[in-house]
């Protein structure tokens, strides 16, 4: 398929690859089996086997799916009507830019906003509710986090919705197919490589979110990603740090793999 | 194709540009290191007036960087890479990072103001005769808490108060494991340098048992909470209270005396130094007495500088919340330094008990 020149031409990619994916890969790899003196030792894995971090990726899945769920649900309905709009790239663009907003900044906004005397509380108190503390809840946590996280959603399903060709949508109205019945048969199996895509972004950062958990959720929830922070910052403890982080990889492959496209593509 | 040609050459300019300019800054910042030096502060650690003081004074330009962790501080000096001529870690990391080699030996005969300190807070064991460290602030570990919003018999004269009935959903802890796991060590009247795993067992049990009261283990992020009335209880530094209590008047603060942490952060001047007199004219000049009068009173923390104490105010020198009398102070205990394997196990069973809050 490739002849000579597009064989050179790759040869800055191999390079790339080598250097950027595959070393750091190994040397992560490398450290996991490494003690803190520097010994070898399969000792991390052990410890990864034990109740507390068995229980961690537990509770890291179970977050990392309700928040990609949640953003599902609200992305794919949005992109959809988004495609019908007049100025559908507008719209896009108006959705895509708070995403240009740092991160951090984003989440400290949310504590003024959840907080006891916040704009959400003082809408409560309207209805006669009692203010209550919406921070360091799992509600938060999750709020904020499909918060963040729509626009990464949004976007693949937007483009796949986009490349859709109308006329097969009309075919199937003609055929006496129900909108729910088009919508099923038709649209959804077409724009599933962008609802892939887009569970591919958004549930695997969810996995390792970790400013988040700490100063939304208040350490209430703790994440693969607080352990790494915790191993490598206040423990020094590469070894036990890579050993999570190659966990986290093992993972995300499998992911990759459950939401690949089959046919060629990006998987 | 062209297009994306252009665009690729534009980004490239501006990257070149850029980097250019970041090399620029920086040379202007390193060049000529005998009349510039680098410190490397926390943040919110010193009174900015005072720097611009030291480049009047000496002519030496200052550059200031900080950071919010020790270990983070370490590892940037281990690294290399920026020059730093003075930073400010707490007493057990001094003593890691004089196992490590990476402290040049202090010549107090270039600090004149060294008078000033309280010779109490000198020759302490993270470091023996002070050849490497210079106290620079003191404080405890303890309970900043809103009289008005906790029923009247809790004091925090006792860790106990914090597992009352009453305080449920209500107590922020510092994110930090030696501050929590001492804490727990603590109200069982053990200390907080145990190394029996036994003991770090039981400690993690009563902090387990602490959980239903627990709001959030959080860092920085507890002043603005505390100030706004949104907390009620808070396990702290002392100095973060006081900066509550200066916006917040109605919050009191408690160290429980079952005994607590004692800390002190230090100057240092690490390896990387490149102008180590301006390092040490900078450290002399902060010990100077109405400099660090002036300091204290922006930082707000416990200064161990007696000249200086003198002429502060006697209201804020008097309170014994933030200047413990010596007899209290014994009760205190400062951070061993417990070397990595022991650091470890206490983070293990800080992040056992982190688990047990969901």
């Amino acid at each position: 398929m490739f002849n000579k020149a597009s064989k050179g031409s790759l040869f800055p990619y191999t390079i790339w690859i080598a250097f950027f994916v595959i070393a750091p890969i190994a040397l992560i790899v490398y450290y996991s089996m490494l003690d803190l003196n520097g010994n070898f030792t399969f000792n991390n894995y052990k410890a990864f086997f034990t109740p507390v971090y068995l229980k961690m990726t537990l509770t890291s899945f179970w977050y990392a799916f309700l928040i990609t769920l949640f953003t599902l649900i609200i992305a794919y309905p949005t992109a959809f009507l988004l495609t019908k709009t007049k100025h559908k790239h507008l719209w896009l663009m108006l959705i895509i830019i708070p995403s240009w907003i740092n991160l951090l900044l984003k989440t400290y906004a949310f504590i003024g906003i959840f907080g006891l005397y916040g704009p959400v509380n003082a809408f409560i108190e309207v209805f006669g509710l009692e203010s209550k503390q919406i921070l360091f809840t799992d509600f938060s946590f999750i709020f904020v986090s499909v918060y963040i996280f729509i626009p990464f959603m949004i976007i693949p399903i937007f483009n796949s919705l986009d490349k859709l060709n109308p006329t097969l949508v009309y075919a199937a109205r003609d055929l006496g197919a129900s909108s729910f019945t088009t919508f099923r048969r038709v649209i959804f199996p077409l724009t599933i490589d962008g609802v892939k895509s887009g569970i591919q972004v958004t549930f695997i950062p969810a996995l390792s979110l970790f400013m988040i958990t700490r100063l939304i959720a208040g350490n209430k929830v703790i994440t693969l990603g607080t352990a790494i922070e915790q191993q490598f910052l206040v423990s020094q403890n590469w070894g036990m740090g890579s050993t999570i982080a190659v966990f986290l990889i093992i993972i995300m492959v499998v992911i990759m793999l459950l939401t690949g496209q089959k046919k060629g593509g990006r998987a | 194709m062209r297009s994306l040609v252009q665009a690729a050459i534009a980004i490239l300019v501006v990257c070149a540009l850029l980097f250019f300019a970041a090399h620029q800054l920086e040379s202007r910042g390193s060049a000529g290191s005998q009349d510039t030096i680098t410190v490397f502060n926390w943040g919110e650690y010193i009174d900015p007036d005072l720097i611009d003081q030291f480049t009047e004074e000496t002519g030496i330009k200052v550059i200031y960087e900080t950071f919010d962790s020790n270990e983070a501080m370490k590892t940037k000096i281990e690294q290399g890479g920026s020059a730093y001529d003075v930073a400010v870690p707490s007493e057990y990391m001094v003593e890691m990072m004089i196992e490590d080699e990476l402290l040049l030996p202090i010549d107090h005969s270039k600090l004149p103001n060294l008078k000033n300190i309280d010779p109490y807070f000198l020759d302490l064991a993270f470091d023996p005769g002070n050849q490497y460290s210079i106290p620079y602030f003191w404080g405890t570990v303890g309970i900043v808490f809103n009289p008005t919003l906790v029923e009247d018999h809790l004091t925090f004269t006792t860790w106990e108060d914090l597992w009352d009935p009453s305080l449920q959903d209500k107590v922020f802890l510092v994110d930090g494991a030696r501050e929590v796991m001492g804490m727990g060590l603590n109200s069982l009247g053990e200390s907080l340098n145990s190394k029996d795993e036994a003991l770090l067992q039981q400690a993690t049990e009563k902090l387990i048992s602490l959980s239903p009261n627990i709001k959030a283990i959080i860092g920085d992020e507890i002043t603005p909470l505390m100030i706004n009335n949104e907390a009620t209880v808070a396990l702290t530094w002392s100095g973060q209270a006081a900066d509550m209590m200066w916006e917040n008047e109605d919050l009191d603060f408690a160290v429980p005396e079952e005994g607590s942490n004692l800390w002190f952060d230090n100057f240092v001047i690490p390896k990387t130094a490149g102008n180590v007199d301006g390092a040490h004219a900078f450290i002399n000049f902060m010990l100077d007495a109405e400099n660090s009068a002036q300091n204290n009173d922006y930082v707000g923390y416990s200064t161990p500088n007696l000249a200086a104490m003198a002429l502060m105010d006697p209201e804020v020198i008097e309170d014994e919340r933030f200047y413990p009398s010596e007899e209290l102070r014994d009760k205190l205990e400062v951070y061993e330094n417990l070397g990595l394997e022991w650091l470890g196990k206490y983070n293990e069973y800080f992040l056992e008990f982190k688990m047990s809050l969901q």
